[in-house]
Order: C-alpha cells, then sequence, then structure tokens
C-alpha cells in the first residue's frame, strides 16, 4: 500500500475492527461452545467452526466465541451457551447441528429471541 | 475466516530475555498441530509492564492472564486451555499472601489500579504492524491538526492540558512548544529525547518498544506546531529492540506517506532521523545531546541561552522526552480537558500550578510486582507500593522509596501518603525526574544506597564543570570512609556543605541533582550516619566492614545438629566444627561474603 488519505484510515480502522474488539475483550454477545471428552466426540468441534463461519459471513463485530469444559450433561452434547448483554440470563442450546448454528445466530444473536426447540434451560455453570 | 482467539505474547525486553520468542514459536507450532491455526492466532505485543512475572501472555476476548511461562508449559496448556476449554490454574497470577489465582487480568491489581494514556496500546496491538495502530485510532489526531486546527490552536490546547515535561524537568511543553515557534529562524529542529540512562528506568524503552507510533505522531504534531520540517530521536544503542521498532515504525509511516513531503496532501512535510547514542548518561541532558547529535563530545553547556532559541546547529530547537510526546496525540483527540481533568492542581492561570495527566513509572527494588506501570498524577507512593506493587518482597518492612532516578532523593516511610507530582516531590528533596522508582526495605542500608547512586552519577560526571568532577568525587570519599568505618562527625558537616555547593554550582542538572540522594538521606535517615560515625554500627547489616557473621550456638546444634553445611560452603574455610557438633566463625578468615547466612537452613546465622 502506497501513501494513504485521511479517509483511508476509516477504512483500516474498520477493516480491523473485529479484531481490535477482540482483543479488547469486548462484546454484546458470547458464545461458549462445550468442549470436554465427550462435547469433542459428539462434533463440538465442527459446531465451533459452524459458529465461526456463520459469525464471519454476517460480518459480526461484537460476538466473541470462546470454549469451555464439559457441562456435565453429557447425553445432550454438542451443546453451547449464548449470553447476550442485558439479557436476564445465559441460554444454553443442546444437540446442536450446524443447520441449529444458522437458525439460533439469525434468531438469537441478531433478533434476541430465543430459539425455543434446540433450547435446553437458561442458566449457565461456573466456568471458572 | 477471522480468528476467534488472540494470544497476546509479551515481547518487551524483560520477556524477550526470558525466552519469550521460544514460547511463542512453541505456541505456534502446538496450535497447528492441533489444527487451530486458523481460530487461534499469536501476536507478539510491546511490554506489558509485569515484568515480575514474565514471560507473559493474555488470551484475548476472554483477557486470561497467563504467567511465569516455560517453553515446556506450552503443550499442556494448548491441549487443556484452546482444546478443552479448561484453565491452567498452576500458570495463572496468585497474589502474594493469597491462595486463590485471579485468572483475568483487569481483576489483578497491578493492572487494576492504572490508568493508561502513554501505554493505552500496550498489549493490544502488534507495534510492528502500523495498521493495528491505526485500528485503535492512531494518526487521526494528525489528520485532526492538519485539517482543522491552525499552529497556534495546537499549542493553546497543549498549553490548556497542562502538559509538563516528562524528561524530569515538568517544564509546560506548550510554552516550551510557543517559544521555539516565535524565534524567527528558516529552520526549527523538534527532537525526541529517548537517551533513558536512569539504572532500573525503563519508561521510554517500553513506551518505543509497545507503540512507537504514538511517538511518531507526537512529533509530526510538534513539528506542525513549531513550523518544523526535520526532527531527530535520540536514542540509546543499547535498546536494540526499540531501535528496531523504531526504526520498522518510521519505514512504514514513510510508505504510507505520513513522514516525507505533502503529508496527507497538506502543505506540511516532515521527516525523522535516528541517531544512536553511545552510553553516555550525561547525553540525556538536552544541551549535551545536542552537541552528540552535532557530532562534538557529549558536553553541556551553560544555558544563558535556552535551546529553544539556539539548540542543534544553533537553530531554534524543541527536545521533549519519548513520554511527553506520546502524549500529545491523546490530548489533540480528546482534548485538554478531559487531560487536565486528571491530576493535581489548576493550571489555568499557572502552567506551574498543577500536574495534569498520568506518569509512567518503572518500579523497582525491594517490591513484589516489579514492573512499569502509568498512573494519574496525584496518586500516593502508599498505593503505588503496597496495592499496585504489591507491598515489599519477603513480608520486610519498608524503608524509602528513590523517585526520580539516580539523582533523585530517598523519600522515608513518614511521607508516604504524599501525592506524586512534580511541586510535592520537590519540596521534600526528591523529584519525578524521568520516572524510576526504586524500593529499600529494613535491610537496605541508607548510607550505601546514597553511595551507590552517587558512584553512578560521578563515574557518568562529563568532567566539564569542577563542582560535578570534583564535588562529587569528594562526596563519595567521603561515604566511602563512612561505610567502612572511618568517618568523623565532622565528615557529615563536610559533606552536607559539598553537596550543598555541588547543587549551586554545577553547569547542568547533573551535578545540579547528583547530591539528592545524600541530602535526603542526611535529612531523613541522619541516625543512621551517626550510627556508621559514632558506634560504627551499620543498622542495615550490609556495610561489609562494620558487620560481624555469628552463629548461634543453641540454633546450630538444637535444630541443625551441627549439620556442617555452612562450613562446606565456606569460601575462605573460616567455619570450625565438625558434623554433629557446635560450629564458629573465626572472624579473622572470615570475608563477609554472607554464604552461610544464605545457606543455612535453621537460621542460625546472624549479623550484628
Amino acid at each position: 500500500m502506497g501513501k494513504i488519505a485521511i479517509e483511508d484510515l476509516a477504512k483500516i480502522q474498520e477493516a480491523a475492527r473485529y479484531k481490535i474488539a477482540l482483543r479488547q475483550g469486548a462484546g454484546r454477545v458470547r458464545i461458549n461452545v462445550h468442549m470436554g471428552t465427550c462435547g469433542i466426540a459428539a462434533g463440538a468441534r465442527g459446531i465451533l467452526t459452524a459458529v465461526m463461519k456463520e459469525i464471519e459471513a454476517r460480518n459480526l463485530h461484537d460476538v466473541i466465541i470462546t470454549n469451555s469444559g464439559c457441562a456435565g450433561l453429557c447425553s445432550q452434547e454438542p451443546m453451547m451457551t449464548i449470553e447476550v448483554l442485558g439479557e436476564p440470563a445465559p441460554v444454553k442450546y443442546v444437540l446442536l447441528t450446524p443447520e441449529k448454528i444458522t437458525k439460533i445466530i439469525d434468531m438469537h444473536v441478531l433478533k434476541g429471541q430465543v430459539v425455543k426447540e434446540c433450547a435446553l434451560a437458561l442458566g449457565s455453570e461456573r466456568t471458572r | 475466516m477471522a480468528y476467534r482467539t488472540y494470544l497476546m505474547v509479551c515481547a518487551g525486553t524483560g520477556c524477550v530475555a526470558n525466552q519469550s520468542m521460544k514460547i511463542k514459536d512453541k505456541l505456534e507450532s502446538e496450535i497447528r498441530k492441533r489444527g487451530l491455526q486458523d481460530e487461534v492466532s499469536v501476536v507478539t505485543t510491546g511490554c506489558n509492564g509485569f515484568c515480575a512475572v514474565g514471560p507473559l501472555m493474555v488470551v484475548q476476548p476472554d483477557g486470561i492472564f497467563y504467567q511465569l511461562l516455560k517453553e515446556t508449559d506450552i503443550p499442556f496448556l494448548v491441549e487443556e486451555h484452546f482444546v478443552k476449554g479448561r484453565l491452567v490454574k498452576e500458570l495463572l497470577y496468585t497474589p502474594p499472601r493469597e491462595k486463590a489465582p485471579i485468572p483475568k487480568m483487569s481483576d489483578i491489581p497491578f493492572f487494576a489500579d492504572q490508568t493508561l494514556i502513554v501505554l493505552r496500546n500496550r498489549g493490544l496491538i502488534n507495534p510492528e504492524n502500523i495498521d493495528e495502530y491505526i485500528a485503535r485510532g492512531g494518526y487521526q489526531a494528525l489528520a485532526k491538526v492538519l485539517t482543522l486546527m491552525t499552529p497556534d490552536q495546537v499549542i493553546q490546547e497543549i498549553k490548556a492540558s497542562g502538559l509538563r515535561g516528562r524528561g524530569g524537568g515538568g517544564f509546560p511543553t506548550g510554552i516550551k512548544w510557543e517559544t521555539c515557534k516565535n524565534v524567527p529562524s528558516d529552520t526549527h529542529y523538534v527532537i525526541c529525547n529517548a537517551d533513558e540512562g536512569d539504572p532500573g528506568a525503563f519508561m521510554d524503552r517500553s513506551t518505543i518498544e509497545s507503540d512507537p507510533h504514538a511517538v511518531i505522531e507526537g512529533m509530526l504534531i510538534g513539528a506542525y506546531a513549531i513550523g518544523s520540517r526535520e526532527g531527530y530521536v535520540y536514542i540509546r544503542n543499547e535498546y536494540p529492540i526499540a531501535l528496531e521498532r523504531l526504526q520498522v515504525a518510521i519505514k512504514q509511516a514513510r510508505e504510507y506517506g505520513l513522514l516525507g513531503q505533502k503529508i496527507f496532501n497538506k502543505d506540511f512535510d516532515f521527516e525523522i532521523r535516528i541517531v544512536r547514542g553511545a552510553g553516555a548518561f550525561v547525553c540525556g541532558e538536552s544541551t549535551a545531546l545536542m552537541a552528540s547529535i552535532e557530532g562534538r563530545p557529549g558536553e553541556p553547556r551553560a544555558k544563558y541561552v535556552h535551546t529553544v532559541e539556539r539548540g542543534l546547529w544553533d537553530k531554534p530547537t524543541c527536545l521533549n522526552n519519548v513520554e511527553t510526546w506520546a502524549n500529545v496525540p491523546q490530548i489533540i483527540e480528546k482534548g485538554a480537558g478531559w487531560f487536565s481533568s486528571i491530576g493535581t492542581g489548576d493550571v489555568t492561570s499557572d502552567a506551574w500550578g498543577g500536574s495534569k495527566g498520568t506518569k509512567v513509572f518503572s518500579l523497582a527494588g525491594k517490591v513484589n510486582n516489579t514492573g512499569l506501570i502509568e498512573v494519574p498524577m496525584g496518586i500516593t507512593l502508599r498505593k503505588i507500593i503496597f496495592d499496585i506493587g504489591g507491598g515489599i518482597k519477603d513480608g520486610k518492612k519498608f524503608k524509602a522509596v528513590q523517585t526520580g532516578g539516580p539523582s533523585g532523593g530517598f523519600i522515608p516511610e513518614s511521607l508516604l501518603d504524599l501525592p506524586v507530582d512534580y511541586e510535592e516531590l520537590t519540596k521534600v528533596g526528591s523529584m519525578m525526574g524521568s520516572g524510576g522508582m526504586v524500593v529499600a526495605d529494613e535491610n537496605n542500608c541508607m548510607v550505601d544506597m546514597a553511595k551507590y547512586f552517587l558512584a553512578f552519577t560521578q563515574a557518568e560526571s562529563c568532567g566539564k564543570c569542577v563542582p560535578c568532577r570534583e564535588g562529587t568525587k569528594r562526596m563519595l570519599d567521603i561515604l566511602e570512609k563512612i561505610t567502612v568505618g572511618k568517618g568523623t562527625e565532622e565528615d557529615l558537616v563536610l559533606l552536607e556543605e559539598l553537596s550543598n555547593m555541588v547543587v549551586e554550582s554545577s553547569l547542568c542538572a547533573l551535578g545540579g541533582s547528583a547530591p539528592n540522594p545524600v541530602l535526603t538521606t542526611l535529612k531523613y535517615f541522619r541516625e543512621e550516619y551517626e550510627a556508621h560515625v559514632k558506634d560504627k554500627h551499620c543498622p542495615g547489616h550490609s556495610c561489609r566492614e562494620l558487620i560481624q557473621y555469628i552463629i548461634d550456638p543453641e540454633l546450630c546444634l538444637g535444630k541443625g545438629h551441627g549439620c556442617h553445611v555452612c562450613a562446606k560452603n565456606c569460601p575462605d574455610g573460616a567455619i570450625v566444627g565438625e558434623t554433629k557438633q557446635v560450629h564458629t566463625i573465626d572472624v579473622m578468615k572470615c570475608g563477609k561474603c554472607g554464604i552461610c547466612y544464605d545457606v543455612c537452613k535453621f537460621d542460625a546465622i546472624h549479623i550484628e
């Protein structure tokens, strides 16, 4: 890249927004994929990749994706927990598939509507 | 696909010296091994500040702080945290005197109590990538001054902010810029003083290592305000990492047209050259520094004519310290009002009426959390040492803190609630200096500490003026005499008299401040001097000639059963005794090295 103009500063800033937001730990939504041995065996890695792809495709800059250990309900894996800033409690989604991910992100992350047929319960186990 | 996690590995000098680059390589190879290379990215950052627990890394966006890392920890760490999502407790930080680790960086008191302006990008960006600086709002302040502000408006903004020189002098920056600008000349120079020579001080090095573009942007704004087209950074050759990052940053800024001609297509040209210092402490003094850039011996001159009028090559020159320049873009971006809301006093009518913004300190010595901190002006020394610093090492008692580098004064416990600001520190006989902070505990001998720092300034005296060259030498002789137990009460009187003479008659600030450690210890710790002189006793148990190692026979036999470890380790063969018998030290042979004291597991060896 050669000489830049003043307008380019904003473009560079925009392009790196997600990267910088993540490094500052700032996010509106936090998606936590449970990746204990049970979760991984049930396909949690594919779920994590699917979540990342969906976030990327929608160009979302305020979603933190993280992973934690087994949630204790191994029969319902793969599982993930979604926390949205301002919502009363985190929501746990169970028996996930990549198709369900698309729907959950569209409905819950973007529109704030819990996808009831995939949800187990409100509330989260302590992750630390 | 965008990464979901960033591992911010500290690559400041301290962590690099502790193999953080190897840790980075290992992290990358382990991440590849587990197929996470598209999800997890490893980034090297500048100094994170918490040097005491390096090498360290922060996992973002969760803000998990891992410390004291070893290459061998990495496979397990990657497996646990990034594959299975479990924190590795053993590698988390646990505060002194506590049991539970603190996983999140923002919850650790060392970080939580800091206010970041100069170091706002530390640990967040890769300093060798200009785009990341821009992503954090970088060069917006430059764009603002070039499009919306006249040079005079920039100067007014800096004046209103209350920013004062961070190199130690505390001269109001806006006034310096204005004076320099108003001197008619075909050429004006700006200089960044990065010749940080204080032992135990690394504020400027870390600032350049973690955010070099902030310094460049500050210089650009200053140059625009003053009407300069040419700038210099005078940096120590002993700072290879800082030097390299600065070179990379200047190159990238040139490529983007942020240095060179017609910057942002405006009628403003500016270029920066780097000059490497050869290691003389005195070259941190402005006139000596300029002499050194010109290729002359680094010696200061009398300042009847200030450098803002006749400086480098006799042209008006504005010299500011690294930290001062790095404050400038933030002041322009957020406004003078925001900056002056932080700190002490009132600068609206009197530029010397307060200390505004933050100050970076390097915390060293007998404190638990050694490292680099940035705190608001007006914070108390107690908060710095006991909250951020985590208190004194090994549960010992605080004795004194020296602020302002080798020529700063020692401040006793009774003044710990002193707010840190330029005037307050000067009032008690010390100074802000460039921001070194060395903590002494009960085992430090204050006479010896004063001698140590005076020995440094004495050796670094350039020799041009007599008071500094001869005066400090004589002072050092007297201190030497006192620490070996040959001092007299008249020596204390002479020492004080000499100190005042050197302060008053030296040519530059080196001599003018070198006696500070002596004067403040004479003032606050006079009883220690008197103990050395009258009783030939060192209360800190540190002056070799005045102490004796003695074995307590009851502890030696009762607890240690005459273990003989001391005798085995004594390099002088001065310890007499057989296993299972009481041991004694032959004082005639004893070299007072203290090895026996360190190796005895039963605390049977005492110092008297």
